[in-house]
């Protein structure tokens, strides 16, 4: 039966063996489920988040995989509205990825948030301001969008396609991808750029307060930047990941590059604009309202250390890669240059969640410390562990490399 | 209705008192009477082993700030710290669930805890850490519910809360000018739990509007300042100090520009 379910023409490990590879990733699910029992049970008490430090860990994490996850809208975007064919080979798994990070990351904020099931009002009276209300409109409709997409690769699935109808529903599925491709991309565009303009607009806090460009705060446009950005290298990424864990070809090195190639377009792009960003951001908006750059790089251990790590290091150095022909054709470069600004873009979301918190704002507050409980961490880890079974059940029973089965017959 | 036209028009446009306070630092001697008071007040839950200084619920933090002198020049200041009432309330603009609004009959912020679905964005927007979240499910040990307050309803576990300048107060007032046939309260009429319990007088509160009223005129000293005033949010809450250490130490304008504009 397992063997009927699978692609026909690839090979996939024993049944056995591949219950015994996800044995401690369902204890992993477990002890996460577990760790949100309590925290529904008796409160978010059981974080070490308080009244300052009121985001950590679990906001850290959506907005990190929230942008990572970019790539499979971006993807749709380039390969049915730009009609760019190559990416076809990486679409299936790009939206499996996207639709993991989405949903993995709407769980975290359940748990996250004080009374999860208030959360409907934002959608039934929303505060039109408010850069959280947009996001939570976009994710929600976003994640829909995703699931529609998940649905016609259920569908070619061996077994489910000798149902006709099932057949002829994912023909006409199929159909409407451009629409939602475009639709997908232009909700994408705007909760990456509110998850951004969510901090940007934040005046209470110079650290991470923006100028306003085109209505939004200029961190808006950064953060839809880096996203797009990083999108590419973590399809990449993950596509080698499972290409090596399963030992096979999964697509051939020409759509690496292609990838490679667009990440280190926008990359550059990028690390540019949030140069001129934060020059002027350090040396006009904040001290427009008092704030000096040892303000906000004076307390170890973030120094201006962490600022050039993140654009240089992480930033301009693997553009510098992924531009380059000569370094793209070497794959170990390309990985790095990809590892590099996925990163990058981690280390920049980390610095808007976690270092605006730890800076004190009032003259006379400390510099705080925050350190995540077990539980925050088993849920975080609970997300990561879904994220794996859901994508080795489809890489077992769905076609998501079209090329596989070509490459490896050689 | 008429509320609601109201909150979308200009603050400044209307002709409502707007209730502002200000605190005398050199009054205060952190006794922390007021804190007591306000919790008493508003129902706050009391504190368990469990909860700390950065977990458990008052709506008045209580600094204490040093000169940064060592010994026998160290000198210390209490800066009472709460909801600053901003008129523009950074907190107000972030809420995605209009669980916050600035009310235009008063110039209060409220917080509306069954709008409140504890997202905790207005805590990363609120510059003053001002604001406080139910960690706990709140619990009153036996008999102590008793002393609840009826004016004022305790917030369940999961929402956030803050000072809202005794609002059931200003409720109770309200009616009973309104029985006597009057639309507008008397100075007197309307106070603070903090403000009724500082021993030694240090908060002035009432109508900013009111060029008579008491916390106008103080307002208007050179010795009064708001802190944070340059990020914009417009604070209705002032601090007074004669003393130009506590000055420079408090008031984050001064210290930034380095400008000795002040006395003593």
């Amino acid at each position: 039966m397992d063997k009927q379910l699978q692609v026909r023409g690839t090979t996939r490990m024993e049944f056995r063996k591949f219950i015994t590879y996800l044995i401690p990733w369902f204890i992993v699910l477990g002890i996460g489920l577990y760790a949100m029992y309590l925290v529904f049970r008796y409160g978010l008490n059981h974080t070490n988040m308080d009244n300052r430090f009121a985001f950590g860990l679990w906001i850290y994490f959506d907005l990190a995989i929230i942008a990572l996850g970019a790539g499979a809208f971006f993807t749709g975007l380039l390969l049915y509205v730009f009609k760019r064919e190559e990416f076809k080979s990486v679409i299936n798994s790009a939206v499996i990825i996207g639709f993991i990070c989405y949903s993995g990351a709407i769980a975290a904020l359940v748990v996250d948030v004080g009374q999860p099931l208030r959360a409907w009002f934002t959608l039934y009276r929303p505060n039109a301001h408010s850069m959280l209300a947009e996001v939570t409109f976009c994710l929600t409709l976003y994640l829909a969008v995703l699931a529609v997409e998940y649905v016609p690769i259920v569908l070619k699935n061996r077994k489910l396609k000798q149902i006709p109808s099932f057949l002829v529903f994912e023909f006409k599925l199929h159909k409407f991808m451009p629409i939602l491709a475009g639709i997908g991309a232009l909700l994408s565009f705007f909760h990456q750029g509110s998850l951004g303009g969510m901090f940007g607009v934040l005046n209470g806090q110079p650290f991470s307060f923006r100028e306003t460009v085109l209505v939004f705060p200029s961190t808006f446009f950064l953060f839809i930047l880096s996203a797009i950005a990083a999108g590419p290298s973590f399809i990449m990424l993950t596509t080698w990941l499972v290409s090596k864990i399963s030992g096979k070809k999964l697509v051939t090195k020409n759509v690496f590059m292609s990838l490679g190639k667009i990440s280190g377009i926008l990359l550059l792009v990028y690390v540019l604009f949030k140069s001129i960003d934060s020059l002027y951001w350090l040396n006009k908006t904040s001290p427009a309202v008092g704030f000096t750059v040892a303000d906000h790089y004076g307390y170890a251990p973030f120094g201006i250390w962490i600022l050039l790590l993140e654009v240089i290091v992480l930033g301009l150095i693997p553009a510098l890669i992924l531009i380059n022909k000569k370094f793209r054709e070497k794959m170990h470069w390309l990985l790095t240059g990809a590892f590099l600004a996925c990163a990058g873009i981690a280390l920049n979301r980390f610095v808007t969640t976690i270092q605006t918190l730890s800076l004190p704002t009032l003259p006379f507050a400390d510099f705080l410390t925050y350190s995540p409980t077990w539980e925050e961490v088993a849920i975080f880890l609970m997300v990561i562990a879904y994220g794996v079974i859901v994508y080795s059940f489809s890489f077992r029973y769905l076609p998501l490399f079209p090329q596989e089965r070509e490459l490896n017959s050689k | 209705m008429d509320t609601r036209k109201k909150i979308k028009t200009d603050n400044n446009k209307t002709k409502h008192p707007q209730y502002g306070m200000v605190v005398d630092l050199d009054k205060c001697t952190g006794c922390g009477a007021c804190s007591v008071a306000c919790a008493v007040e508003n129902n706050q839950q009391p504190a368990t082993p469990d909860m700390c200084s950065r977990t458990g619920n008052t709506w008045r933090m209580m600094y204490k700030v040093k000169n940064g002198e060592p010994f026998p020049d160290t000198k210390a200041v209490f800066v009472p710290m709460f909801c600053q009432q901003c008129d523009d309330p950074p907190c107000k603009y972030v809420c995605p669930q209009n669980a916050v609004e600035l009310d235009p009959m008063t110039g209060i912020v409220a917080q509306i805890p069954e709008r409140c679905f504890g997202c905790r964005y207005c805590h990363a927007a609120c510059p003053y850490e001002a604001r406080y979240f139910n960690w706990w499910d709140p619990k009153w040990p036996e008999g102590m519910e008793k002393t609840l307050n009826p004016d004022v309803s305790p917030r369940m576990r999961g929402v956030v809360e803050k000072c809202n300048f005794c609002h059931g107060r200003w409720q109770s007032a309200r009616a009973k000018a309104a029985a006597e046939g009057r639309r507008e309260l008397r100075e007197d009429e309307y106070k603070t739990a903090c403000q009724e319990s500082c021993p030694t007088e240090a908060i002035t509160f009432g109508d900013l509007r009111d060029p008579d009223s008491k916390v106008s005129k103080l307002v208007k000293d050179p010795d009064t300042f708001t802190i944070l005033g340059r990020l914009g949010t417009k604070p209705k809450v002032f601090y007074r100090t004669t003393r130009s250490w506590v000055r420079r130490t408090v008031d984050r304008d001064i210290y930034s520009e380095n400008k000795e504009k002040v006395h003593g």
